[in-house]
């Protein structure tokens, strides 16, 4: 198969990630300018389209966190959310401050990590 | 409910034109930024990932420049590692990023003016579009001028992407392999970035019943519908929550 040659050289990472990563995303990204050309600022439909563009990054965030990739996914799925739940409440509680939330998330993660290392 | 970093822009009162030059500078500047940091270790943390898998340091850079949104690299790295052909693989990453085109579409009126926008500067400028850059446009743009807004977010992107770019570059040829609690952390670092964000970036109560139900939907779409989850989450999560704040705003008109 030429599938097997192509894939030895050096070029052919390139070619695919210009054509599987590049191509394949940013032509969502024009579509959208396209798409979203014609919205008004504060029209119904925006806030519609809004609504899908939020619900799918919030899906993203879920699936991060139930369904990590890499190291983490050795962490039990408890510890994951509560680490984010503390995360969320510390940024509740300090005014929306994002910087708080993400550190009481991390330092909970590492305390409760550390702490199943030391059990296990 | 609102965060004291905001930087201050008295011409918006006062109506003064500001140069353009000035507004991508303002971007740059605003580009130095707690996101910027957080994203930057997100990307220390796939440079750990894309040398353990075999990539070279010129296609990590490279998927890092012209990709640009995170879950849809390491969807390609993995598309790289197995050899997989160059259609799936294309089919793989075009799944993982259809969320880009939702978003793109809600920034559009924002950075565009009617009439004196050029389309190819709205292209230029939505290559900039992935999850960081966007919270941030969503949440700060409406304070700024019309006029600056497209040039402020190419400022603000640009330098966050370069910034991103160099430093995956640091860490790709200085870390040999990260300690596995310190990989993990970085890993989280990002969900939990954009839940406080995109929940600080959210305007209407639709925004953030939107958010709610995308985080319920998400998991569940994953296991039932895996490919097109996200997809379906955006399209179902989104809609319930608009017509179910619609019907709370102003009942079954």
């Amino acid at each position: 198969m030429t599938d097997v040659i192509l894939s030895e050289t050096w070029w052919w990472p390139f070619v695919m990630i210009l054509v599987a990563g590049w191509l394949a995303t940013d032509v969502w990204r024009w579509l959208g300018v396209f798409a979203g050309g014609r919205l008004s600022e504060d029209g119904e439909l925006l806030i519609w389209v809004r609504c899908v563009a939020t619900a799918l990054v919030a899906g993203v965030i879920s699936k991060l966190i139930l369904f990590p990739q890499g190291v983490l996914a050795e962490t039990p799925v408890w510890l994951r959310l509560a680490a984010t739940g503390v995360g969320f409440a510390a940024f509740f509680a300090a005014r929306q401050r994002v910087v708080v939330g993400v550190l009481s998330a991390e330092a909970f993660l590492l305390c409760g990590w550390l702490a199943l290392d030391k059990l296990g | 409910m609102t965060v004291p970093e905001r930087p201050e822009w008295p011409e918006t009162q006062t109506g003064t034109t500001v140069p353009g030059r000035i507004w991508m500078l303002r971007g740059a500047r605003a580009a130095i930024s707690i996101p910027a940091f957080i994203l930057t270790a997100a990307f220390v943390g796939y440079a750990g990932l894309a040398r353990e898998t075999g990539l070279t340091l010129a296609e990590t850079l490279a998927m890092t420049g012209f990709v640009w949104a995170l879950p849809s690299i390491v969807v390609l790295t993995g598309a790289l590692s197995s050899g997989m052909g160059l259609l799936p693989a294309g089919i793989a990453v075009a799944l993982a990023s259809v969320r880009l085109m939702p978003m793109t579409m809600a920034l559009m009126p924002l950075i565009k003016v009617p009439g004196k926008t050029r389309n190819w500067q709205l292209l230029v400028a939505s290559h900039f579009v992935a999850v960081t850059a966007w919270v941030y446009a969503m949440k700060h743009l409406p304070d700024l001028p019309r006029e600056g807004r497209l040039l402020f977010f190419v400022g603000f992107g640009g330098s966050v992407s370069s910034f991103v770019f160099c430093m995956t570059a640091i860490a790709y040829l200085l870390v040999e392999r990260l300690p596995d609690i310190v990989a993990g952390a970085l890993f989280l670092l990002t969900p939990v970035y954009f839940l406080c964000s995109l929940w600080g970036a959210s305007r209407l109560n639709a925004d953030r019943v939107a958010m709610i139900a995308g985080l319920a939907l998400g998991p569940l779409f994953f296991i039932y519908f895996p490919g097109l989850d996200l997809l379906w989450t955006g399209l179902v999560g989104g809609t319930l929550a608009y017509v179910g704040t619609r019907l709370y705003r102003r009942g079954l008109t």
